[in-house]
């Protein structure tokens, strides 16, 4: 093994795999893409009824929280430990924000008996129960990405406070903020989807 | 070669000893042969399986096994062949083995990483294991759990489709480790022209494996929520549409049958020369014609579907793709021909295999045709000329290519040569036993019998009986090839470092390598299959 460590070469292994990211969902969106041609119409009053300004909230909150593990990551190149410290907490923290605005949007939808399965979906128009199925499964996929990014934030958050992350040696942290930035920029892609669709 | 110690010596990272040298391994060689171990086992149980069900389709009715027994095994057979046979088979074994040597470097680019889908592979046939004996037992959908019928199966198709999940992050993290391997180790003086052949095809199928694996995972996932959540999503009732099921399938599985015959073609690419002591023919075609595969195979999925209903714009869109991928793979078969034409040719057990694949390959190419074509696809659909083009193709083609890669790379693996006589009565009982086995499938799906059927009329007793026949054959061949390699442990004739007079890096270093591969900077050539020097050797020494 080489003593010098690769960066370029780590950052490559992780490009690839959040490019399996990427298809993961892919396969979710070409449902989506299939669907949305088949009932145009019931997708648009689906969407209607999903609360567009939480939505907007989360991705705003989300945004936010990836410029701030961006600066994270310049503030420990700057060897400012203190500070890359206080972005990832940050960052964490919009982390949770986003998880309960999820849990009170995905709640209030349970409570009007809007759930994979449930009385009113299986008597209600089948186009509406699609777009719900796909809301459900795509918004939660992306929730479990958000918990993985967290606790790959964590970690990183860790290392970085016992100081095996530092100036010289980030590529956890580096590649835990490409995590993160995945995250964001597939709710860029799911959030007009379901919630500004026509 | 007395003063080097081999990797089985050395543990890497070192200080390691005893079992946990293995368990907890970092060396790429040691994980070759950790899957080695892993693989065969599932190859042997799942051989044994397909014997079986020819054994029972030998007579009309029932024979050995009843009709829900029969559909569990043809199952198990494909999900076992499959998953934990032929997609790990030669990347995992050979290619961990020999891609960072022939590439010139001491490991992979993530050693630890290659550790954890070694164990994720475990975990997967572990799984498959465990989902045998609880519940209702093994699934009956056959390996593409088609809905409805994976969604409503009392069966535990869920547990079998979490291991088939696991077994694809294990092959997509092999695939990824290969990629970054291939861009950041390579030896600085390696150019892209200069890499051997195989390592060429494991780097096309890596692609393909980062590209399509994803794709089954969330089509796992699904079927999975579709148990637990009865969304709907595939459920006509509720909107779905079971046929959109068929599409994300395939759009993995079909990339996926080129996963499984890439690293052959490359393995077969490395034979044929050496044993022709000529350069190969059109490199840069093969190298080409691997990417060319990996790309066009990735478009081609829906010709699985042509009966399922779908506009026929698609049908005639889709195999017209069918077509052109036969042609990078004719562009190989025809290299390899054209090497051995006016080449010293010396006979030997790999090239012995690697003929064979030529042959049993190019039925399974050209039958290949017979179902891509729109036309002829409607009458010979899912009947018994389906089962046996698949088993040419993967079966004559990787199946004998990693037989081939056994004999090729055994002295290297082991550092023990193996007796050629017993080698070549396998090689040739396996070869014959195939054509035997398969070919009456082939005119039995002709005449309209069925795939996955329990029973049939007794018009096609005689084929199945000859191909119940075949199939012993092909067994007994197997089992030939098998104890000949094994008894090479107990005979323990040495290897020299250069058995076959091969060019590609992996014949300069010591049988077994060295923890580190290289012991001094590896020397590259300007093309790596120039065979003068070898010739050299040979007119010199006389061997």
């Amino acid at each position: 093994m080489s003593s010098q460590v690769d960066r370029a070469g780590i950052k490559l292994g992780m490009w690839l795999f959040l490019y399996s990211e990427i298809i993961l969902f892919g396969g979710l969106f070409v449902l989506y893409a299939a669907y949305l041609h088949r009932y145009p119409e019931f997708f648009a009053e689906g969407g209607k009824e999903l609360n567009r300004v939480i939505g907007a909230v989360n991705t705003i909150v989300l945004l936010i929280s990836s410029f701030t593990v961006a600066a994270s990551i310049t503030a420990i190149q700057r060897n400012a430990k203190k500070q890359a410290v206080g972005l990832l907490l940050f960052s964490l923290f919009c982390g949770v924000v986003f998880l309960v605005n999820k849990y009170f949007e995905w709640g209030a939808k349970i409570h009007h008996d809007i759930y994979p399965n449930s009385e009113t979906l299986v008597a209600g128009e089948p186009g509406v129960n699609i777009f719900f199925g796909l809301y459900y499964v795509i918004t939660g996929l992306h929730g479990l990405h958000v918990i993985i990014g967290m606790a790959l934030l964590s970690v990183s958050l860790i290392f970085v406070l016992n100081g095996k992350v530092t100036a010289s040696r980030f590529s956890m942290l580096d590649n835990s903020g490409l995590y993160w930035h995945l995250v964001d920029l597939i709710w860029i892609f799911v959030f007009p989807l379901f919630y500004l669709v026509l | 070669m007395t003063a080097t110690q081999s990797f089985y010596h050395n543990s890497s990272p070192p200080g390691r000893t005893g079992i946990m040298s293995w368990l907890l391994t970092h060396d790429h060689k040691r994980l070759g042969i950790m899957y080695f171990g892993a693989v065969c086992f599932w190859f042997v149980l799942a051989m044994f399986l397909g014997l079986l069900l020819r054994t029972e389709l030998m007579t009309q009715g029932r024979t050995i096994m009843g009709a829900e027994a029969y559909n569990a095994t043809f199952t198990l057979h494909g999900v076992i062949m499959i998953f934990l046979f032929v997609i790990p088979g030669i990347p995992a074994i050979f290619g961990n083995f020999f891609l960072p040597i022939q590439l010139g470097t001491d490991d992979v680019f993530f050693p630890r990483l290659n550790l954890f889908s070694w164990y994720l592979f475990m975990f997967g046939g572990l799984f498959a294991i465990i989902s045998l004996f609880v519940g209702d037992g093994f699934p009956d959908t056959g390996w593409t759990f088609y809905v409805p019928f994976s969604v409503q199966n009392s069966a535990n198709v869920g547990l079998t489709v979490t291991a088939a999940f696991i077994l694809g992050m294990s092959s997509m993290l092999t695939g990824l480790n290969f990629v970054t391997t291939f861009h950041r180790m390579r030896d600085k003086s390696m150019g892209l022209m200069q890499i051997p052949l195989f390592t060429w095809s494991l780097y096309a199928t890596a692609w393909v494996q980062i590209l399509a694996t994803p794709v089954i995972s969330i089509t796992f996932i699904l079927i999975l929520l579709e148990r637990f959540f009865s969304i709907g999503l595939f459920d006509p009732d509720k909107g779905g549409d079971p046929l959109l099921y068929q599409h994300l399938f395939w759009m993995y599985s079909h990339p996926a049958v080129y996963v499984m015959i890439l690293p052959g073609m490359g393995v077969i690419s490395e034979i044929i020369p050496v044993f022709s002591r000529k350069s190969i023919f059109g490199y840069k075609a093969i190298v080409w014609s691997s990417m060319a595969i990996a790309i066009a195979g990735s478009l081609v999925w829906a010709h699985h579907m042509f009966t399922s209903g779908m506009s026929d714009v698609s049908v005639f869109v889709f195999s017209l793709l069918t077509y052109l991928v036969a042609i990078p793979s004719a562009v190989k078969v025809f290299s390899w021909v054209s090497t051995l034409y006016k080449g010293s040719i010396e006979m030997t057990p790999p090239l012995l295999l690697s003929l064979i694949f030529i042959y049993l390959f190019s039925i399974g190419g050209l039958t290949g045709l017979v179902l891509g074509a729109a036309g002829t696809n409607i009458h010979v659909h899912d009947t018994q000329f389906v089962v046996a083009h698949f088993h040419f193709v993967m079966f004559g083609g990787t199946g004998f290519a990693f037989f081939a890669a056994m004999h090729f790379w055994w002295p290297k693996m082991f550092g023990v040569m193996y007796r050629f006589k017993p080698a070549y009565i396998g090689a040739v009982l396996t070869g014959v036993g195939f054509v035997f086995h398969y070919v009456p499938m082939l005119i039995l799906g002709m005449q309209g019998m069925p795939r996955r059927y329990y029973d049939y009329l007794p018009q096609y007793e005689t084929g199945n009986f000859l191909a119940g026949f075949g199939g012993y054959l092909l067994i007994i061949g197997m089992v030939t090839m098998f104890v000949n390699l094994l008894l090479s442990f107990k005979q323990r004739i040495p290897a020299p470092v250069d058995p076959w007079g091969g060019t590609t890096l992996e014949w300069t270093v010591p049988s077994p390598p060295p923890v580190h591969n290289f012991m001094n900077k590896p020397h590259v050539e300007d093309y790596p299959y120039d065979f003068t020097k070898v010739t050299e050797r040979f007119q010199k020494t006389g061997k």
